[in-house]
């Protein structure tokens, strides 16, 4: 590479054009910041509950970090945060946090009655389980790296699928198999609206519709599949699920404790496309993330999504520029680019003349914008139709595309996506086919210079000036503002409105919760 | 592979030598008479030529591969009335899985003068036609009220119906001067849906189902329609459902005005809906008339 490419790439983007627009980007994630660090959840809180080693369920099946957390909004004071009241039980009481939420679950215990002493010593007890906890995710991250050592890795796009039964011991095989077959990632596809529950279920899923639900109990017997089929096959197997929704903290914890490798983690997701309340999910994605980074998990972001309402070519711009911000708010909560598989897909019409020249264009400025980011790279869904044979060539322009220009996780699409979820032979057919693409264009991204003033050069340069002017008119008016008036995915979503509003609670001055400082300190010291 | 290949071409000339004269006779007829498709009472599948019953299909069987598993996938081809089977391909997707591309003669015929079918009825107008119509006929705008209900998150479908954009180049109905359009999104329990259609006095309900896992469309359907119902106002609104695995018989079997299937565009939706709210009007308007008189 000629010095000139490596500080253009391969499409002459002004390195200034980009560097503004990251500017902007940082702008807008620092007044959400600002705003979001006033407040706490009750799924934060429940969090917190979670990692002190809080779990199961009640004789009525609600979760005891809800109880806990529900208990304490109640009778004491959640502005300062669940830690210093579970602490403080401890403290007074000599149980273990366990043992807290049997005993207030059943009536025996009511908090918020404590002595002044033990409301100190709590501090100094929260935050020793604090460590213990960190202590703990620390070591299933070390573990993680130590199986990648031995066992290695699928060479990049790596080749993420889907399993989506509706029961995980069929997900199982369905993994297995796939893993066999070649698959690098495995995502269980999660139970539809799970994102509107305000808990998370609890133990295995044997019926689910459309997946399974993301329970720590599912976690685990996916994770030992994975690990099983790969010490067979002598690659290591990475696992995904959605930590997204109305309990966004809560599955960080849980998949950073069951050494999950990727977590579905977008920022704005839950608001355009669940309906759930902004500031809510600000907050919540704000902890999620804190504790993605601690715990060395890939999150994904859900840009792809919104070229599913609104139009490809003509909000290409709007994906990058979410993808700015999501970076962002990302690096705030002490992620690494590393573990940024920031999403964009492969959804312009397949009638458009061209298409694969815009296509290969948004993808290679996408790479180059991100050079550290692994990317997610999604498949065509909008206009996948019954026609199978057609949604296989689509799915192989978008394989082509995504080895050409140097994807990092290439989801691999199924030729009946639209019709049902994968049956085994879909999954083979996809990964054999990728195998070829990848393998037989490995190196062509070496061999390509764009010509200059060509067609995708311009488009590529079209796009990321459309991405600054919209950051620069957010950064103006606010994020907030910028949902409300649809800038993306054509969808509209008021401050006030959705789901989960209620759960936000102002922190006093005295709120106190010990993860903060211990993964975000950590994090630092480990860059 | 090879293998596989000669011997289903062998196959098919001798297929084919078998068939000459019945193909030819019929040939002749057709070119005489030319019957509609309604009137064909044995129809077979189509290779290339007429009567071959050539066709194709995949599947896994949960077997190791080997020739026993062969064996089992052209005999379940066999007890789907295929003859001549042949297994093109056989590939092992785990150890006890194995997946077969299969190519045979179907032996069963259809009758297609025994078939009815249930379509809405319907003509296709285009944008402009459907506005002019409406303006026309109704002189007011219809108020449309859509959404993916129960726990259905995939508003692809209701969205490339009603955004703005549309979808395959044709607007959607919110682009429509002639329509008011309310889409309420995805995971909209049936409860918020009929309310809000109360609250809005909507003409037409439009609800899109993606999910089909155990039928929970079914129920979903089922439920939305009763409380319709109970509330006494499923006479007064349209009703239409759209999905994937949605038909037009279907819908009507679960109460429903129409239902709309794959393919789908948002012109068919606004051509039915604006003919159905002028009959309900012009059936609401005498039925007034008759009480008054």
């Amino acid at each position: 590479m000629s010095s000139y490419e490596e500080m253009t790439g391969k499409l002459n983007l002004d390195p200034r054009v980009i560097a503004r627009a990251r500017h902007a980007a940082k702008q807008i994630a620092a007044q959400v910041q600002r705003e979001t660090e006033k407040y706490t959840t009750t799924a934060v809180e429940r969090t917190v509950a979670r990692l002190f080693g809080i779990d199961g369920v009640n004789e009525d099946g609600v979760p005891l970090p809800n109880v806990v957390v529900e208990h304490i909004h109640q009778h004491c004071d959640l502005a300062r945060g669940a830690a210093i009241w579970i602490g403080a039980a401890i403290a007074a009481y000599s149980l273990s946090p366990q043992q807290v939420a049997e005993q207030i679950t059943v009536g025996k215990l009511k908090l918020g009655k404590e002595p002044r002493a033990a409301l100190s010593q709590g501090e100094e007890i929260a935050t020793d389980l604090a460590r213990h906890a960190a202590t703990k995710i620390a070591a299933r991250r070390q573990e993680r790296t130590a199986l990648i050592a031995r066992l290695g890795e699928g060479e990049w796009p790596l080749l993420y699928l889907i399993v989506a039964t509706g029961n995980i011991y069929e997900d199982v095989t369905q993994a297995k198999a796939a893993a066999r077959q070649g698959a690098d990632i495995i995502a269980v596809i999660r139970s539809t609206a799970q994102s509107l529950l305000d808990y998370v279920p609890y133990g295995a899923t044997t019926e689910g519709y459309g997946g399974t639900y993301a329970t720590q109990e599912n976690f685990r017997i996916m994770r030992a599949a994975l690990d099983e089929v790969g010490e067979e096959i002598k690659r290591y197997i990475r696992l995904v699920n959605y930590c997204s929704g109305l309990c966004m903290p809560e599955i960080a914890a849980m998949g950073a404790m069951e050494r999950l490798d990727m977590m579905l983690n977008d920022a704005m997701y839950g608001i355009l496309f669940r309906d759930i309340n902004m500031q809510r999910t600000f907050i919540d994605q704000h902890f999620s993330r804190m504790i993605n980074g601690f715990a060395g998990i890939i999150i994904n972001t859900g840009e792809d999504n919104y070229l599913t309402t609104a139009d490809a070519y003509e909000a290409a711009h709007t994906v990058l520029a979410s993808d700015l911000i999501n970076e962002q708010l990302a690096l705030s909560a002490g992620l690494h680019s590393e573990q940024l598989g920031l999403g964009h897909a492969f959804e312009l019409n397949p009638d458009l003349e061209d298409g694969l020249l815009y296509e290969i264009a948004q993808a290679e400025m996408t790479r180059q914008i991100f050079p550290d980011a692994p990317l997610k790279y999604m498949p065509p869904t909008k206009y996948m139709t019954g026609n199978i044979f057609k949604g296989y060539l689509m799915n192989h322009m978008f394989n082509f595309v995504g080895v050409l220009t140097g994807q990092g996780i290439q989801l691999l699409g199924v030729p009946v996506e639209a019709i049902h979820t994968p049956f085994m032979h879909d999954r083979w057919l996809a990964i054999d086919s990728a195998k070829y693409v990848f393998n037989n264009a490995r190196h062509l991204r070496n061999e390509i210079y764009y010509r200059p003033g060509g067609k995708i050069e311009q488009r590529a340069q079209r796009v990321l000036q459309q991405a600054v002017d919209l950051l620069e008119k957010i950064e103006k008016i606010g994020l907030t503002k910028a949902i409300e008036e649809g800038t993306f995915a054509d969808i509209k979503r008021r401050y006030d409105g959705g789901r989960g509003r209620v759960g936000v609670v102002e922190k006093s001055k005295d709120y106190f919760n010990p993860f903060f400082s211990l993964f975000m300190v950590s994090s630092e010291e480990d860059r | 592979m090879m293998n596989h290949d000669a011997r289903i071409n062998a196959q098919a000339a001798e297929g084919r030598m078998k068939k000459k004269r019945e193909v030819i006779k019929e040939s002749r007829c057709a070119a005489k008479l030319a019957p509609q498709d309604s009137q064909l009472k044995k129809i077979m599948a189509y290779g290339d030529t007429l009567n071959d019953g050539w066709m194709q299909l995949s599947f896994t069987l949960p077997v190791t591969k080997g020739e026993l598993a062969k064996q089992a996938a052209i005999q379940l081809a066999g007890k789907m009335g295929l003859e001549d089977v042949g297994v093109v391909f056989m590939q092992e997707l785990d150890p006890r899985f194995t997946f077969f591309i299969i190519y045979g003669r179907c032996q069963h015929t259809i009758d297609l003068s025994t078939i009815k079918v249930v379509e809405a009825q319907v003509e296709r107008m285009d944008y402009y036609q459907i506005n002019a119509y409406i303006e026309e006929k109704i002189g007011r705008k219809i108020i449309a009220v859509g959404a993916c209900t129960g726990s259905d998150a995939h508003t692809v479908g209701i969205d490339a119906i009603l955004n703005m954009k549309g979808y395959a180049g044709e607007y959607g109905l919110e682009r429509y001067p002639w329509f008011e359009v309310y889409n309420m999104g995805s995971q909209v329990p049936n409860e918020e849906l009929v309310a809000k259609a109360i609250e809005l006095n909507a003409d037409v309900i439009l609800v899109s189902q993606i999910v089909t896992q155990k039928n929970i469309h079914i129920d979903n359907l089922t439920e939305l329609a009763d409380l319709l119902e109970a509330e006494e106002i499923r006479d007064k609104v349209v009703l239409i459902v759209g999905g994937p695995r949605i038909s037009h018989k279907l819908a009507v079997e679960l109460g429903y005005d129409a239902g709309f299937g794959p393919g789908t565009l948002p012109a068919d939706v606004g051509s039915f809906a604006a003919v159905e709210v002028a009959k309900r009007i012009a059936a609401n308007d005498s039925e007034a008339n008759q009480s008054t008189s």
